[in-house]
């Protein structure tokens, strides 16, 4: 294995790893060196559990971006004569009366189509917005070390000392209408300390390396070393812990809005969904479980996509 | 070792307040509470200033802090507005969680642990890769969701369990409820597990002792188990603080009258005395049960010493 990715390697995982754990190529060494990145892609592609994950998630991000291509039913057009006691046809597939209709009479096909716009947006967004400001966060606390740290660790201990759903709730419960960019805004005030313990912990170690000695000694800007030393060896960790995370703010998401304090009318949610299908829960399953096999498909496929990221960035794990 | 829980519980203090206090902000200066009294009919102004007077509510925030967290060290945690005393609102949904919670961290010690073991020693074998792809779907569905389908299946349809828990929630009624509120977790104990056995089974010590011709179960037990269990350790205790915190949703579903129904119902309500009152009691139970974990280490491991 040449130099250059092992210390890749061994920099952004934080500690040093045993050189056969490394070595995990089956082929013969390659001719050039290779980065952790690319690296971390030869391995993406051979995993089942990267390739099933990342189809899933094609397609719910097509589905969500393009809700009209998979149903030309409204979410919204309510048919009472048409209401929950209509059972879902099994066999007309992807028409309006598939999944059945639900208390007010709407597809529940249409609207399980529709629903996947909010939580990926909020799933996405959450993880951008925590990403950004817990690795500052880390970054800062881990680089400048001293009372900085002091303060921001304190901080970051005060943010976990609350948990996460009650704060959500408490947070939420002031606003009205709640939309999406409210509920991604009030995940991320609360969720960002996960990533800047992470960040805070790969900055240290990596500090002290040679190349950032280096730059330091030929009189690079802290910001220069900041974000083109540090930066880049620091961000496999925070990436695995963001991806693994995304899959958990989409459930959170629909935690809330099934507890009637997530997103509100007239946002479809799938947790919302599950909230008004659960009257129904004798007579009607249906209206509770198709919107819940959603909900869970998509957390299970962004949670087996930061899984297949986390075999291959962090090799230690294998 | 006394020296370092001193220097633990002062750096408690901190963390303590500034959680308190962020919750006390975030009730107070996001919501309304007097507003919220009056659910949707908008409060006649005078009757609302004499409510805010009464209530302490038109100091200064900080104020009232102080005031109320005096009023707390002294056991007085205010009034609910409708002039339920919050201790006894506590009283009467501690136990309840607290069961609840004790419950479901017995289910994930037994079951977690239990096919984390089998998981690590089968290491790449199919029973071992099967139980991964499981806890992996059991992460994914979120706790609403596997709440209503047990329910559904073994309230509704089987009729095996009562589909809601009676009010004074005797102990083999909540094991539904203990498993629904266990499952992530569980799923976690056993992958966390796995992987701790997993390294730790090709370490010296273990071949030392299978050298030494011990049998394999008091290798495994003696030897492997009380090195592996100590990030496992860490995760439970953690987890202690959160699942009390988040029976909301469990208890819900299942109509449990703990913690989590008191504080869902304060909350819509903007009922603040209530709220903050938990609030720093669960806040409480989670920095203390995140020190007791970093005592177990010392027992564990004897290795760790602290000064």
């Amino acid at each position: 294995m040449p130099d250059k990715t092992a210390e890749k390697v061994t920099t952004a995982t934080g500690e040093p790893i045993p050189a056969a754990a490394v070595a995990t190529d089956a082929g013969p060494a390659p001719a050039k060196a290779r980065s952790l990145w690319s690296d971390a892609w030869h391995d993406l592609r051979r995993q089942p559990l990267f390739i099933i994950s990342s189809v899933l998630i094609l397609l719910l991000l097509v589905i969500a971006i393009w809700p009209g291509l998979f149903t030309s039913a409204s979410p919204r057009q309510a048919d009472l004569a048409k209401h929950y006691l209509q059972k879902p046809q099994w066999g007309h597939f992807f028409s309006p009366e598939w999944l059945g209709y639900d208390g007010q009479g709407r597809s529940i096909y249409a609207r399980v189509i529709y629903g996947a716009r909010a939580s990926i947006t909020v799933g996405v967004g959450v993880t951008l917005c925590v990403t950004v400001l817990g690795t500052f966060i880390g970054m800062i606390a881990g680089y400048f070390g001293g009372w900085i740290d002091s303060i921001l660790s304190r901080v970051t201990d005060v943010f976990l000392g609350i948990p996460f759903l009650l704060g959500a709730l408490v947070v939420l419960n002031t606003f009205e209408k709640r939309s999406v960019w409210v509920v991604i805004l009030a995940l991320a005030f609360l969720g960002w300390t996960q990533i800047a313990r992470v960040a805070r912990g790969a900055v240290i170690t990596i500090k002290q390396a040679d190349y950032v000695m280096a730059a330091k000694a030929l009189g690079a800007s802290t910001t220069r070393i900041l974000f083109r030393h540090i930066l880049p060896n620091a961000l496999a960790p925070i990436i695995v812990v963001a991806t693994i995370a995304l899959g958990g703010y989409i459930a959170a998401e629909a935690t809330l809005s099934f507890l009637g304090i997530g997103l509100t009318e007239p946002t479809i949610s799938w947790g919302g969904d599950v909230s008004a299908g659960r009257e129904q829960l004798r007579n009607a399953p249906f209206t509770l479980i198709v919107p819940s096999v959603m909900v869970s498909v998509t957390v299970l496929s962004f949670l087996m996509f930061g899984d297949a990221v986390r075999n291959a960035l962090d090799p230690k794990l294998r | 070792m006394g020296r370092y829980v001193i220097r633990r519980l002062l750096q408690m203090i901190p963390v303590f307040i500034g959680a308190t206090f962020l919750i006390f902000v975030m009730v107070y200066a996001l919501g309304d509470p007097v507003a919220a009294l009056f659910g949707d009919k908008a409060p006649d102004p005078a009757t609302a200033a004499r409510i805010r007077e009464d209530l302490g509510l038109d100091k200064p925030l900080w104020q009232q802090y102080l005031h109320y967290m005096g009023n707390i060290f002294r056991g007085d945690f205010g009034t609910a507005f409708n002039g339920q005393k919050v201790t006894e609102l506590m009283a009467s949904a501690f136990p309840v969680t607290m069961k609840l919670t004790f419950v479901a961290i017995v289910i994930e010690i037994i079951v977690g642990i239990a096919l984390g073991v089998v998981s690590g020693l089968k290491r790449g074998r199919p029973l071992d890769t099967s139980l991964l792809v499981l806890t992996l779907i059991v992460i994914s569905v979120p706790t609403f969701v596997s709440g209503y389908l047990l329910q559904l299946l073994f309230g509704l349809k089987l009729g095996w369990v009562r589909p809601t828990v009676s009010s004074d929630a005797p102990l083999n009624e909540l094991i539904l409820p203990g498993i629904v509120l266990a499952l992530v977790s569980l799923a976690y104990v056993t992958r966390l597990t796995r992987t701790s056995i997993g390294e730790n089974a090709r370490a010296d010590y273990v071949r030392t002792a299978v050298a030494k011709g011990l049998p394999r179960r008091r290798v495994i037990t003696k030897h492997l188990l009380r090195n592996s269990l100590i990030p496992v350790v860490t995760f439970i205790g953690a987890d202690i603080g959160a699942l009390m915190g988040g029976a909301i949703v469990t208890e819900r579903i299942f109509n449990i009258h703990g913690v989590g129904y008191q504080l869902y119902n304060g909350i819509l309500r903007g009922n603040t005395p209530t709220v903050v009152g938990f609030v720093t009691i669960l806040v409480l139970v989670f920095l203390v049960a995140n020190l007791l974990v970093d005592l177990l280490y010392a027992v564990l491991d004897p290795r760790i010493r602290y000064a």
